[in-house]
């Protein structure tokens, strides 16, 4: 560190209190770390911060860097302020994909963190809001030693810029009871299948892939992702009726009727008098929220799959926008199932690239052209699941419907000889 | 280095996580039969099988230094059996297969200094975003208006004394990447930017700005004889979405990008369907290092939340339940014409029937 410590006076009142300090680590690094480009990085960067601190303004500007045979993947940042902060005046994020389901053995966190004292800041955060491992912190040709170390050993940069982004999923099928599908093999198969959208962006915008086993949605994955994998069931709610009992024992009557039967949605459960849950299962619209509260007692059922929804995104430009179901249900099991999904997928990304404006996103492309032009385009018949209620307004040239009308009663009798023929 | 000698990069794609999931995590996989809660910061999971992990959550400083990312594997070694996950609200999260070595893990990682909890009816870590420590666009900082926050709201995170779980987000500018809430502290922006118009014919892809502007208020003009843009200042929405394609066009400003409270935000399809989050406060100073004012509203809604709702309401559920008067009245927040909305498809929001709390 070839200057002394800049004064950070603003900083330092963010090392009191309980909550662990983010700036107190990066003065460890400035004030013990061996090596001596880390303390001179961690210096500079604590000297920008606190002028951004003291000004209220950001002094980060974007600019080109990439690896070798990528366009993307890297959040490059160049300091506005460089002369003064010299030795952070490169700073760039690498977007690595972590494992699905973000698992990690401390081995494997460590030999991260080894590869990235030696090329980088020593800052890294798991995960960022897309999902992905964060290394914060990097000179241009540091970039891409690092990139290379880590590579060898299995991990890939995630998504920068008009491209397939980084995936999520959810904890998922490891560890969780309300899981309906195995949401690490789909996560890798939806993303990995665009690993060239990945590294090269050339798609009108971004575009993301989320998995939630169950419609907890614990990956926000309608409201975040332009393809949103959400596991369900199409049979009964599993119930254990001496787990019923043990719940009403333990809570009450009262607590059971509050807090569960009058909370469902569709007003599809009662308590019997003889204390017995009833569920009108046809009207279950799997919300999730009794089986939250009783989930030792109700449990999903067996005839798992998932349902799509595509289009979610956040506020620029239009709008937010939350995705609408494509696919109301599918099954995920068999390898052809896999391929399915994947080929929705395609498809929808496909239709975008051709027919989306310049950074307008799949969700907004769809507001602009009418769901039914996009599934017409990506192949996928109209369905009552993808809508609240149908059209309200008359403003709509129907001179087509008897050819419709016939289309929706040759897909029920085929779904009748299909049925009939297992 | 000629191109040839250059390492073509492996396009592996995103790694298979089985590979480090805990062994009774990868034994029982999708062969879980319920969990438990023994305490805040701990979940139990049985397996049909009978098998059973623990889970200790924990937050941390989330910008992690190598000092801290080695202390909490230090820990996952000596207390832990070696597995660990990161939440979407990162969190670190130990599995061991043993419920004797829970007590010994907590005691391990809050003498260091993280915090247990998080788990059920806490409020969880705020999801952040980057802020003036990384990002290139951002109007105020993100770790520490998150540090500042949780060194108030800890007490919530160690314990579960809250409805429903709650969930914070923050972000720095209207892009949002912090993403829904229960609660929401964004930048709001409050006067149009300000054009440097000697950069602006080098540095932006003049249409492609023109294009970005929800409201379309920005047209291509000359200034001082240079190609620039203008801004319509009577259309402008100050929302910043030209700034990111066009630096020139400054839109933070230390005094006028103040921060917007929202609530209401809830992903989970539980009672009713996802929900966005709702304006509830502005004009909040963008004030660093500690933010007080922001905190301040943060902890009135929490505290009108936590009395005032029933078990199992989100935030979005209370207020459905109680309606917006109510709301303003508990918090004593000013209700003004700003929360009107009068985006596309506002007509929505609007109360059209006689329903009305009197």
């Amino acid at each position: 560190m070839s200057e002394s410590k800049h004064d950070t006076p603003m900083l330092d009142e963010l090392e009191s209190g309980p909550w662990p300090s983010f700036i107190s680590g990066i003065k460890r690094l400035r004030d013990d770390h061996p090596d001596q480009r880390i303390n001179g990085i961690a210096n500079d960067l604590l000297g920008q911060l606190e002028h951004s601190y003291e000004t209220r303004k950001g002094y980060w500007k974007g600019g080109t860097v990439s690896v070798f045979g990528y366009g993307g993947g890297i959040i490059p940042r160049f300091s506005e302020v460089g002369k003064q902060f010299p030795d952070s005046k490169e700073f760039h994020t690498l977007r690595v994909q972590p494992p699905a389901g973000n698992y990690y053995t401390t081995d494997m966190l460590r030999q991260l963190g080894e590869s990235w004292e030696k090329w980088g800041s020593g800052l890294v955060t798991f995960h960022g809001q897309t999902g992905n491992i964060m290394f914060i912190g990097t000179s241009t040709e540091n970039t891409q030693h690092f990139f290379d170390e880590i590579n060898d050993y299995g991990f890939d940069l995630g998504g920068a810029g008009p491209c397939v982004r980084t995936a999520m999923s959810c904890v998922g099928s490891a560890r969780c009871e309300q899981s309906c599908t195995n949401e690490h093999r789909l996560h890798r198969e939806l993303v990995n299948n665009f690993t060239d959208d990945v590294h090269r962006p050339a798609l009108p915008y971004k575009f993301k892939f989320k998995v939630s086993g169950c419609p907890n949605d614990c990956m926000n994955s309608i409201e975040r992702a332009d393809f949103a994998v959400i596991g369900t069931w199409r049979d009964d709610i599993k119930v254990d009726e001496a787990e019923v009992s043990n719940f009403i024992e333990a809570k009450g009557r009262q607590y059971v009727i509050d807090n569960v039967v009058t909370r469902c949605p569709t007003n599809c459960m009662s308590l019997t008098d003889d204390d017995r849950l009833e569920i009108d299962n046809r009207n279950c619209v799997k919300c999730m929220h009794c089986l939250n509260v009783m989930n030792k007692a109700l449990s999903p059922g067996d005839d798992k799959g998932v349902s799509i929804l595509i289009g979610g995104k956040r506020t620029l430009k239009i709008g937010d926008l939350m995705g609408t179901v494509v696919v109301p249900f599918m099954k995920l099991e068999s390898d052809e199932d896999y391929e399915r999904i994947v080929e929705i997928a395609e498809e929808a990304i496909d239709f975008w690239a051709e027919n989306g404006l310049e950074h307008e996103r799949c969700g907004e492309m769809i507001e602009r052209i009418g769901l039914v032009n996009f599934l017409e385009g990506i192949g996928i018949e109209v369905d009552p699941n993808m809508v609240s209620h149908p059209r309200e307004s008359s403003y709509v040239r129907m001179d087509g419907w008897d050819e419709e009308a016939e289309k929706w009663f040759e897909r029920k009798r085929e779904a009748k000889l299909a049925a009939g023929s297992n | 280095m000629a191109l040839e000698d250059m390492r073509r990069p492996i396009e592996s794609g995103c790694p298979d996580g089985m590979q480090y999931m805990h062994p009774v995590m990868v034994k029982n996989f999708g062969q879980w039969k319920y969990h438990e809660h023994p305490r805040p910061g701990v979940l139990v999971h049985y397996a049909k099988s009978g098998d059973a992990i623990w889970t200790v959550k924990a937050g941390t400083q989330r910008i992690l230094d190598i000092y801290t990312l080695r202390k909490l594997c230090d820990i996952g070694d000596k207390y832990a059996d070696g597995h660990v996950r990161f939440t979407i609200r990162s969190n670190i999260e130990y599995m061991v297969s043993e419920e004797s070595k829970v007590d010994p893990l907590i005691e391990a990682l809050e003498k260091e200094g993280f915090v247990v909890g998080g788990t059920a009816n806490s409020v969880a870590f705020i999801s952040h975003t980057q802020g003036w420590l990384h990002c290139d666009i951002p109007g105020t900082d993100a770790s520490g208006v998150v540090k500042a926050m949780m060194d108030e709201l800890i007490d919530e995170f160690k314990n579960c004394r809250m409805p429903n779980r709650v969930h914070i987000t923050t972000s720095c500018c209207q892009i949002n990447c912090g993403g829904q809430g229960d609660i929401a502290i964004n930048v709001q922006h409050t006067k149009p930017p300000k054009i440097n118009h000697d950069l602006v014919a080098n540095v932006c892809e003049r249409p492609s700005v023109v294009a970005r502007c929800p409201v379309a208020a920005i047209r291509p003009a000359v200034v001082n004889g240079k190609p620039s843009l203008e801004v319509d200042e009577k259309k402008c929405i100050c929302c910043g979405a030209c700034y990111p394609p066009c630096p020139p066009m400054q839109i933070n400003d230390p005094e006028h990008s103040k921060l917007a409270i929202w609530v209401g935000g809830n992903h989970s399809n539980a009672r009713s369907k996802p929900s966005f989050q709702k304006l509830v406060a502005g004009g909040v100073p963008n004030n660093p290092p500690r933010w007080p004012e922001a905190t301040a509203i943060v902890k009135k809604i929490l505290k009108a939340y936590k009395e005032d709702a029933k078990d199992w309401e989100r935030v979005n559920d209370w207020i459905d339940r109680i309606g917006w008067p109510r709301f303003f009245e508990l918090t004593g927040l000013p209700f003004t014409k700003y929360h009107i909305d009068n985006w596309r498809g506002s007509r929505k929001s609007l109360n059209s029937s006689a329903y009305i709390r009197l």
